[in-house]
């Protein structure tokens, strides 16, 4: 639909549907861009295209019985999820899971932010045109699809954790291919580094792009990677310190500006890389050091939470994901509410899109890390 | 019935069905829509990854639906999300065919009780295979199109191409207005 | 600061009395709809509190008490504090004043309550449907929520079959 503003047919503006159905948005997300041609007045995000009511399913569901459905708000990490979600209702009964379990959780949530970031990382390069790191990046997550698939049976969507800890054990086996996978991806991530993150097309198209300064990153909710790439320095493992984080000695990667300006789009970027690195370190402590002991804690068998409300938070791959519980005394929870990353990164598109071209438009929703189930839950 | 070989001096015959051999070139060259709504979308883009490569059965993705030959439905389907996919698959040239891929696509799945998602892709399209797993793994997708390519095999091809009219049992497909 | 300072400093700073429950779990602070906007900037702009990331606000609805609450969860980064204001409003007309003024995430936290519960927020600079269709009817998180029959000639239910397929 193209309207003319005035007479001068040089100045019309043109809108464009994007989406919801388009090679690079990542699900199912919509756009409606105001455009002269190029440059965009205004990028309208369109999002509920896997709006699946899962807050409203709760309601339905027993306490242990939802654990299926927090799989699916993030599928992508979803571990943290399940943790999220077993925090909450642990803080409620008042359990403290056993420290064997707290590591197996942690074992398993870094695993899970590398896989999130390899999916993360080869979109951004292939949307940008760039499809061998893509293609590299899946067949490393293979393997860790792999550990998963040994750990709890199911490679994607793993429902591993349980109220009051996880639901399988791991043997030595599966911590020596653990090993054996660390040493191997280190490899990896540096070929990854050579070959595209300071590529000059790479670094060209992603410097300089919608730099978001950190009170609008603050102002808007973002978290995370994106949190981080603006330089406000926070993290929920290190600083809420849940779980066994502080035992557990990392490093938090910041923007720095490096080619470019503080909260560019390259920031996003290279966060993101080093957040790999630093979870390879995690895994490594966590190897050395294991505890014996339970993997479950004792949870009664009908769980029915006395009157009470938690908002409790992890640190995701896509930044703090929490969730507030309300509990009145029966067995199935009164109200769920998830609040997550992408919801946030989604809100600030509409404001930094003003003044970009339509290709800088893709590099930003795939460094905002923005997928479509934790946007519309 | 296979076609028959006569191998000869300079060369030889081959004696078969014109639809054995259109249906032997259309079965090996299945391209499929980059469409996928949630977690079995990460299984579809794995099927098409280094491992499970759905491109050495001649299987590439297409962006756009002009140009594939099967739409797999892949993930759940939403209210607000079916006019859309109705769209797509009205603008897939025929031959078309459709796979539910997993739980949500084949009924609704783990959000059957849910208000604002389908239950199940066949409810507004014609779906040919489908394929259970939540999500399948790659090689249950893989077979899903292997049985395409069976259906495929089968197909009067030639005839409903020259008496050039639609599938008309197809219930779906009604006329507009 | 704990629960009882911050409980003291909120009515130090607004000038009224204000409800507030220490937990279980989690303690909350219930301000009076007319203040609610007051609260926003208060504990944003106040130095000793700088709540300044807005982390969710969500509404749970209480059919029995008529009435619906909206729940603002904030954070301070540096300070390292949770708060959780409350405030609740009538169910048959919800209606409460914009935060998208104080923090621009309100913005669709706010869009996204009103789709799923009703509430009218009243000076949000974009208040319509986000995760629903355009034309959805009625407000799926009430607790008295009937999901319709069909959705453009779609059924909601799926007709259920044994293996002849013989309607069951």
């Amino acid at each position: 639909m193209i309207e003319p503003t005035d007479n001068n047919p040089q100045r019309s503006e043109l809108v464009l549907n994007m989406g919801p159905h388009h090679p690079s948005t990542h699900g199912v997300l919509r756009f409606v861009v105001y455009t002269d041609g190029e440059i965009m007045r205004r990028a309208q995000p369109d999002i509920g295209y896997l709006h699946r009511g899962i807050e409203k399913i709760a309601e339905n569901k027993t306490y242990p019985g939802y654990m299926p459905f927090t799989d699916r708000i993030n599928y992508l990490e979803a571990m943290f999820c399940n943790q999220a979600y077993a925090i909450a209702i642990e803080k409620i009964l008042g359990i403290t899971p056993p420290e064997r379990a707290e590591f197996l959780r942690v074992i398993a949530c870094e695993l899970n932010r590398i896989a999130s970031h390899q999916v993360t990382l080869g979109c951004i390069a292939m949307d940008l045109g760039a499809f061998t790191p893509f293609v590299y990046l899946l067949r490393e997550r293979e393997k860790i699809n792999d550990m998963m698939e040994a750990l709890c049976g199911n490679r994607l969507t793993h429902n591993y954790m349980r109220i009051g800890g996880v639901s399988a054990d791991l043997d030595d086996t599966w911590l020596g291919n653990l090993e054996g996978f660390l040493d191997h991806f280190e490899l990896i991530l540096e070929e990854f580094t050579s070959l595209i993150v300071y590529n000059e097309i790479l670094v060209k198209r992603l410097a300089d792009v919608a730099v978001i300064c950190a009170a609008d990153a603050v102002g808007y909710g973002l978290v995370g990677p994106n949190l981080r790439a603006s330089g406000v320095n926070w993290d929920c493992r290190r600083d809420l310190g849940y779980s066994v984080y502080p035992q557990l000695e990392f490093d938090v990667p910041l923007g720095r500006g490096e080619r470019g300006t503080v909260g560019d789009c390259f920031e996003r970027f290279v966060v993101r890389v080093e957040e790999m690195k630093q979870s390879c370190r995690i895994l490594r402590q966590c190897l050395r050091k294991l505890p014996d002991g339970e993997i479950q804690a004792k949870v009664p068998k009908m769980i029915k939470a006395p009157k009470a409300e938690v908002y409790s938070c992890v640190e995701g791959a896509r930044g703090e994901l929490g969730v507030y519980v309300v509990a009145d005394g029966t067995t199935k929870p009164y109200r769920v509410k998830w609040r997550t990353g992408s919801f946030s990164a989604m809100s600030i598109v509409e404001a930094i899109s003003r003044g970009l071209m339509i290709a800088d438009l893709v590099a930003v929703i795939a460094t905002l890390d923005v997928i479509a189930p934790e946007t519309d839950r | 019935m296979s076609p028959i070989i006569e191998p000869g001096p300079e060369g030889g015959f081959a004696i078969g069905k014109i639809d054995q051999l259109l249906n032997l070139a259309r079965k090996n060259s299945l391209w499929y829509l980059l469409f996928g709504t949630a977690c079995c979308a990460i299984e579809l883009m794995q099927t098409g990854g280094p491992r499970t490569d759905a491109d050495r059965l001649g299987m590439v993705f297409r962006a756009t639906p002009r140009q594939s030959d099967v739409l797999i439905l892949a993930g759940t389907i939403t209210y607000k999300m079916s006019s859309r996919i109705r769209m797509l698959y009205e603008q897939m040239a025929e031959p078309k065919y459709v796979i539910a891929m997993g739980s949500c696509a084949n009924t609704g799945g783990l959000f059957q009780e849910s208000y604002s998602v389908v239950s199940g892709g066949d409810l507004f399209l014609p779906v040919d295979v489908y394929i259970p797993g939540c999500p399948p793994r790659p090689e249950a997708l893989l077979e899903g199109l292997m049985l395409i390519q069976q259906k495929l095999e089968r197909e009067p091809w030639l005839k409903k191409a020259w008496s050039g009219t639609p599938n008309q049992s197809d219930p779906w497909l009604k006329p507009r207005g | 600061m704990n629960p009882d300072q911050l409980h003291k400093r909120l009515q130090e700073g607004l000038g009224i009395e204000i409800e507030w429950s220490e937990g279980p779990v989690d303690p909350f602070y219930l301000i009076p709809s007319d203040f609610w906007v007051k609260a926003g900037l208060f504990v944003r702009d106040a130095t000793d509190l700088s709540f300044e990331f807005l982390r969710s606000l969500c509404g749970v609805d209480y059919p029995d008490e008529k009435s619906i609450l909206v729940v603002a969860h904030l954070f301070s980064y540096q300070h390292k504090m949770p708060l959780v204001l409350k405030t609740k409003i009538d169910r048959d007309q919800p209606k409460i004043e914009s935060l998208a003024s104080v923090w621009p995430a309100a913005c669709w936290h706010e869009r996204e309550t009103y789709d799923l519960l009703g509430v009218v927020f009243t000076g949000n600079p974009d208040l319509r449907r986000i995760l629903l269709p355009e034309d959805w009817v009625g407000h799926p998180l009430r607790k008295d929520y009937q999901p319709p029959n069909q959705y453009h000639g779609i059924p909601t239910t799926r007709p259920v079959v044994d293996c002849d397929g013989e309607q069951l």
